[in-house]
């Protein structure tokens, strides 16, 4: 089987098509003009991964939501999981850049940070 | 009226003003005041919560509040001062600045040095003339943009996307992680407009159709978008009969362009350029005011915030040097040319003193080309599009080389570079 995947590494975007055998494995690798595309393509195809950027809702604050992020990046899969996850938080404000909303999200070793400072309304 | 005296003032406090107020700081400006409208600082990037801004600056992945912050917080170390919920109403050719706020009234602040850092703002339906009722449920993307992620309301809840810009994509993810369903992104070009990244993680990751060479012929509903019919286009984007398709939805995103904020520029009488609806500027960012500057998207849409910042600091340190009687009037001034798929250059003019960063957009995709500055300097290109901004820096040694009083900036096949030579 056939798969292409375009990469995200650089504007050049390449199209790289991975042939793919009966067992999932990567039989061949083409399209691609560097290293990076190459390991780009593999994770792509074994275990994509993506940062999910989101809001919480945030009480007392100057605006009523937080920006938030995971620090590293999750199975893409688990998009949708942690959408619902972040649904249902809530945090007080003061809160600074950095500071960790969900330690350990979803139990994927990641932490949920806030993406900026957000100060108390007067 | 309050009367404020400064070496330099900064109009708008998003990713551009904060690095030329910071840039005039560290230049020995002594009073650096930033004029913001907003109540607080960063500008557009607060919104765009997405990740991806910093990787040449920071060398990181950073959202938009996060690159933000990390200028705030630099901000906040030094003196220069702020007035947030600020509205500038008028620049004058004398540097005089009109402002009003609730807490002062009006205020006149007289400036050294000016610089625009005003930004830009969303092309609208109105300029599209997308023919049909005007039911409620249309938006820009950005104005979407902000009601999800500043102030907590979705739009709709199946959308229609009009652009596939860099924020059409964008918005295209962010509705369906927040539970909305995207039907479509509708483009006129043959190709996506925003960067391949964005194509692969906001619309093919989630299945979202991407219709190109087609656009939104027609608007329905009363009271609430109902639908909207889409068609392909022709090479003049002419709607091809029979191709019509209806599709049911109750918001339409346009992310159509975006127009720089020139109101203020324009009417102090600085001179605008028709390509760009920015000022035309010099290589010290100066516009046809002497002393007032300009950077970032008042000047010209960029696609990277790295960008806008590194034009910026230029701009804040030649305002801060302008300020303290330290730029000297360049002894010869070289006029920069537009050439062969070039749409625009800036700057405009350059003095072939001081090293400058041209930044440039071609008219159309090729591939395989070279970079013409010139005939003084060429970098090959493996492909170049409209919707990816170039730049290429020259050094005085080289500039020095250039004959007569025009730079011709040009795109070239390596073929009829060998046969110049």
């Amino acid at each position: 089987m056939l798969k292409h995947i375009t990469c995200t590494v650089c504007p050049l975007s390449c199209e790289i098509t991975l042939e793919i055998g009966e067992n999932n494995e990567i039989l061949s690798l083409t399209g691609n003009k560097c290293a990076r595309g190459k390991v780009y393509a593999t994770k792509e195809h074994t275990a994509p991964e993506r940062t999910l950027t989101t809001t919480v809702r945030i009480m007392g604050g100057v605006h009523p939501l937080l920006p938030v992020r995971t620090d590293q990046p999750i199975p893409k899969p688990k998009l949708r999981e942690a959408m619902l996850a972040t649904a249902d938080l809530v945090v007080q404000a003061p809160v600074k850049m950095g500071d960790v909303i969900v330690e350990n999200f979803l139990g994927l070793g990641v932490n949920l940070i806030a993406s900026r400072d957000l100060d108390r309304a007067q | 009226m309050r009367e404020l005296l400064v070496d330099v003032a900064v109009i708008g406090g998003g990713p551009a003003g904060l690095a030329a107020a910071l840039a005039a700081y560290k230049a020995g400006a002594g009073e650096v005041l930033i004029i913001e409208r907003n109540h607080e600082l960063g500008g557009i990037l607060q919104q765009c919560i997405h990740h991806g801004f910093g990787l040449h600056r920071f060398k990181a992945e950073l959202t938009g509040p996060e690159y933000a912050q990390r200028f705030i917080n630099e901000l906040q170390e030094t003196e220069i001062r702020v007035l947030l919920e600020t509205m500038v109403l008028e620049v004058t050719k004398e540097r005089d600045i009109y402002a009003v706020n609730s807490r002062e009234g009006m205020l006149k602040i007289k400036a050294k040095a000016i610089v625009l850092a005003m930004g830009c703002r969303e092309r609208t339906r109105g300029a599209l003339r997308i023919p049909g009722k005007r039911p409620a449920g249309i938006f820009s993307a950005g104005t979407a943009q902000r009601y999800i992620n500043i102030d907590g309301y979705i739009p709709g809840r199946k959308a229609v996307i009009l652009g596939s810009g860099d924020i059409g994509l964008i918005m295209a993810r962010r509705l369906t992680l927040e539970g909305a369903k995207v039907e479509a992104v509708v483009e006129v070009l043959p190709y996506a407009a925003g960067l391949a990244r964005n194509v692969v993680q906001c619309l093919e990751d989630f299945d979202i159709p991407l219709y190109l060479q087609s656009t939104v012929i027609e608007i329905h509903g009363d009271e609430r978008l109902e639908a909207v019919t889409i068609a392909q286009v022709d090479e003049t984007w002419k709607p091809i009969q029979g191709t019509e398709q209806r599709i049911e939805c109750d918001t339409l995103l346009l992310s159509v362009g975006l127009i720089p904020e020139n109101e203020l520029s324009s009417g102090a009488g600085v001179e605008l350029d028709p390509i760009t609806n920015g000022p035309k500027v010099d290589d010290t960012l100066m516009t046809s005011i002497p002393g007032v500057f300009a950077c970032g998207n008042v000047l010209h849409v960029h696609d990277l915030v790295d960008n806008v910042s590194k034009e910026a600091e230029r701009a804040g340190g030649f305002a801060a040097h302008y300020a303290l009687g330290q730029l000297s009037t360049p002894v010869k001034r070289v006029k920069v040319e537009a050439g062969e798929n070039i749409r625009y250059v800036v700057p405009h003019m350059i003095s072939l003193d001081k090293p400058v960063e041209f930044f440039l957009r071609v008219q159309r995709p090729q591939e395989d080309v070279l970079l013409d500055v010139g005939g003084l300097r060429q970098v090959k290109k493996p492909s170049v599009r409209p919707s990816e901004m170039l730049n290429i820096t020259l050094t005085p040694e080289v500039l020095r080389k250039l004959e007569g009083d025009t730079l011709r900036v040009r795109i070239v096949s390596p073929e009829e570079v060998g046969a110049d030579a």
